[in-house]
């Protein structure tokens, strides 16, 4: 492959899957917290709103960490992908401008009042701001995946005879069917990381016998939140998720399912390492028939194979990608077993009791971090050799003017910076953990005289 | 179609050059006015409600360009390379440092912070100018088509080999710089109390010679180096009205600031600032990326879109326009009229 486009595919993924900690934080999280806020709404519960601010406290730092990663990946696509751009801008140009106008201006209006706003607005300003700043941040999420599920799923778009794409629908490109499905998967998959994060804490200040009540409340919470999230993210979304790629991205679905050859009655692989040279899977363990009937719903069903595909249509990085869409079911297996567990002793009322449970969802957290970058991984190089399905190649695509040399540059600063900004909010983050949720006053700095 | 949404992104970017300039020009003035810690926290928390929201219209200019001008995107983008790159570490170093000052109450946290959102600051004015330099004095586009990439700099003159610095483009940056400090200092004049306001005051008094001397500069040059300026001024004389409005507003910022109405020398300057951008896209089009041998410029026609996706960007831009415009009214409207020096921490 092409080197150029290599760096280039390289700082993409190294600056966005960087930037994805954060949103995923950020969308579990408001929802979280607005779920919060609501119960003090509903019922004046003044712990809750203990939790609601000192979760703020955390959502403040998570979303200015978001901010600021995320800029630079608007503009990358001009600077490093500026072929592809002048291509599809067109039509990817739209979701990306909605973004702006319809959610972040929403989001970054409201998240100060939301921060720091609660005294001045009162408790049903400060839920709707709260409300606001969720949907805000969801919208984002939608445009996003929408921009990227008409790479995947080109749909409501016309080729010009200069090659230039133009968009024939509105509603046609926000109502892809495909960018549906992948928000759901998506969005679940950051309620996962956002009820993780909230168990883990929870978890820390109960195995301490720090901060009782608010612990108490939010590991409810994010248990309750938690279960039903990672069970939707297997069934349905993640199902209809894989069923879609099998349908219109059928190389990538038999790349990322290890499935070399052709086969009726096909074997869903659970362990195993892809062998390029032989086109093998070394060591496998297949649970027989399984692929065949999830695919099909029969269990001899013809699967076909990824060598059936000529050479140029198979994805370039078929074992991270194989291992990718692994580790994200493996985790995601996981996340299922101990929320259950969790729910289980939950209702039973013994979780607060359960010391090895809270150990358990203590470590657990940066598993969904790892599971959300591992399912967008499986989708990104899924979708390889192409960057718009069936439509550009990846190859195509990059900026030509750009030499490898400036984009070196410009990597390892960005891995400079990135690293520093790690050190930065982990300190930060340790910091309002530390001081915990009762020192989260109601407000901060703020001016007393009004307009 | 296209001239119409040649004159949106031209009025976004101005939009972007009004609001989310205060937050830079009061970033360039962080140490100059503020001494003390006390009210070096008075000025970030006189943007610290509304920077994000200013800064979202620079987002928004990236996607309105990328929607209805992706041959501008790309080629532009990618062109000047480096000073975009450049631009987004600055602009994440000033948001950390908006975001994170106060975050911990520490002396060599803050100072550290103070540090980088000044710097930033600076060099966003530096570069924001040189870029629109840039884009005056056009770029060397050549016959193989639609390319070009330019270095930092290669001998700071305007051959045909230029780089992003020359020395028209750093005069264009340090008139940034003065007007975005001049802007940012009207602003604080009216938000703040105290000596923050002394400062500020006295400063917005000084610079506004300078101001309109480096204006004047950038003007007559722009006419020179740009033919197409001084085509498009014979053909349509009416621009000069634009012209002289952002002088009108000037003067009239000046004299107001005289009489102690901060809160509309600020908007008399943030509409000077609104004309002169203006006066820029009159000046350039049908242009959208001039190329130092005119023949080779990206007008807006060959950049645009296919006229149905700017048809159906419409459709939706028009109301989400609206929608935002309540959000800043909403905004605006929650800031208190002063962020006095000993709020209640």
């Amino acid at each position: 492959m092409d080197p150029a486009a290599v760096m280039n595919r390289l700082q993409f993924a190294v600056t966005i899957i960087y930037h994805y900690i954060f949103p995923q934080i950020t969308m579990g999280l408001t929802l979280l917290i607005f779920l919060l806020k609501t119960k003090v709404l509903v019922s004046g519960d003044e712990t809750a709103n203990w939790a609601v601010r000192f979760w703020g406290k955390i959502l403040g730092v998570t979303f200015a960490m978001g901010v600021v990663t995320g800029i630079p990946m608007e503009f990358q696509f001009g600077t490093n992908w500026s072929r592809f751009s002048a291509i599809a801008g067109g039509v990817i140009g739209q979701t990306l401008a909605m973004e702006g106008m319809f959610a972040f201006f929403l989001e970054s209006a409201f998240i100060y009042l939301l921060l720091y706003g609660e005294k001045r607005l009162g408790q049903f300003g400060h839920w709707m701001a709260s409300l606001l700043v969720f949907v805000g941040s969801w919208l984002s999420g939608y445009f996003i995946v929408c921009t990227n599920a008409w790479m995947q799923h080109p749909v409501a778009y016309r080729i010009m005879p200069d090659h230039r794409i133009a968009l024939t629908s509105l509603s046609g490109l926000l109502n892809n069917p495909w960018a549906i499905i992948q928000f759901l998967h998506v969005a679940i998959g950051t309620v996962i990381t956002g009820s993780f994060l909230m168990a883990c804490l929870a978890s820390y200040y109960l195995l301490r016998d720090r901060h009782e009540d608010v612990a108490r409340k939010c590991l409810a919470l994010s248990v309750v939140v938690g279960f039903i999230a990672c069970c939707a993210a297997a069934m349905p979304t993640g199902d209809l998720s894989s069923k879609q790629v099998y349908k219109y991205q059928p190389a990538g679905f038999a790349a990322m399912e290890g499935h070399f050859h052709t086969d009726d009655g096909a074997g869903m692989v659970i362990l195993g390492q892809p062998n390029m040279q032989t086109m093998t899977l070394d060591n496998p363990i297949t649970i027989p028939h399984v692929l065949s009937f999830l695919t099909h719903q029969r269990w001899n069903a013809q699967v076909i194979g990824l060598t059936d595909f000529p050479p140029d249509e198979r994805p370039d990085f078929v074992p991270p990608l194989y291992y990718a869409y692994h580790i994200m079911v493996g985790l995601g297996t996981i996340f299922i077993t101990i929320m259950g567990l969790s729910i289980l002793f939950l209702l039973l009322g013994k979780l607060r009791q359960q010391r090895w449970l809270l150990w358990a969802l203590l470590l657990a957290v940066p598993l969904p971090f790892i599971a959300n970058t591992a399912g967008w991984v499986t989708a990104e190089l899924g979708r390889q050799p192409w960057i718009i399905y069936q439509i550009m190649r990846t190859s195509d695509a990059y900026s030509q003017n750009v030499s490898t040399g400036n984009i070196w540059f410009t990597l390892l600063g960005f891995l400079g910076l990135y690293l520093f900004l790690a050190f930065v909010y982990f300190f930060l983050i340790v910091g309002i953990i530390g001081a915990g949720p009762e020192s989260a006053t109601p407000t901060i700095a703020q001016p007393v005289e009004m307009r | 179609m296209v001239t119409l949404w040649f004159c949106l992104f031209w009025g976004t970017l101005a939009m972007f050059v009004v609001s989310g300039g205060t937050d830079i020009g009061v970033g360039i003035l962080h140490f100059l006015v503020g001494r003390t810690e006390q009210e070096r926290r008075q000025i970030i928390r006189s943007i610290d409600q509304v920077w994000k929201p200013n800064e979202v219209w620079l987002i928004v200019i990236g996607g309105m360009m990328f929607l209805a001008f992706p041959a501008l995107l790309a080629e532009s983008l990618s062109g000047f390379y480096l000073a975009i790159m450049l631009v987004l570490w600055l602009l994440i170093g000033r948001g950390m440092g908006i975001d994170l000052r106060d975050r911990i109450v520490d002396p060599m946290w803050s100072q550290f912070w103070d540090v980088v959102f000044w710097l930033s600051s600076i060099l966003l004015a530096v570069c924001l100018g040189a870029a629109l330099g840039n884009f005056v004095r056009g770029v060397p586009l050549d016959e193989t088509g639609g390319v070009f990439f330019e270095a930092f700099w290669t001998n700071f003159r305007l051959g045909p080999d230029t780089g992003i610095l020359d020395w028209f483009t750093i005069l264009v940056g340090i008139t940034a710089v003065i007007a975005l400090t001049h802007h940012g200092a009207l602003w604080l004049s009216h938000f703040t109390d105290g000596p923050v306001q002394q400062r500020s005051a006295r400063l917005a008094d000084r610079l506004w010679l300078v101001l309109v001397i480096a204006l004047g500069v950038c003007v007559l040059l722009s006419t020179i180096f740009q033919p197409q300026v001084r085509i498009n001024l014979a053909s349509h004389p009416w621009g000069v009205i634009l012209l002289l409005v952002a002088g009108a507003a000037l003067v009239r910022c000046k004299s107001l600031r005289r009489r102690g109405r901060t809160l509309q020398a600020y908007i008399a300057s943030g509409l000077s600032l609104y004309a002169v951008v203006i006066c820029t896209a009159f000046g350039l089009y049908p242009y959208v990326l001039p190329a130092r041998n005119p023949e080779y410029g990206l007008t807006a026609f060959k950049a645009a879109a296919p006229s149905e996706s700017l048809e159906l960007a419409l459709c939706w831009w028009i109301p989400a326009a609206l929608l935002v415009a309540c959000y800043f009214a909403y905004v605006y409207s929650k800031m208190p009229s002063k962020f006095p020096l000993d709020a209640e921490e």
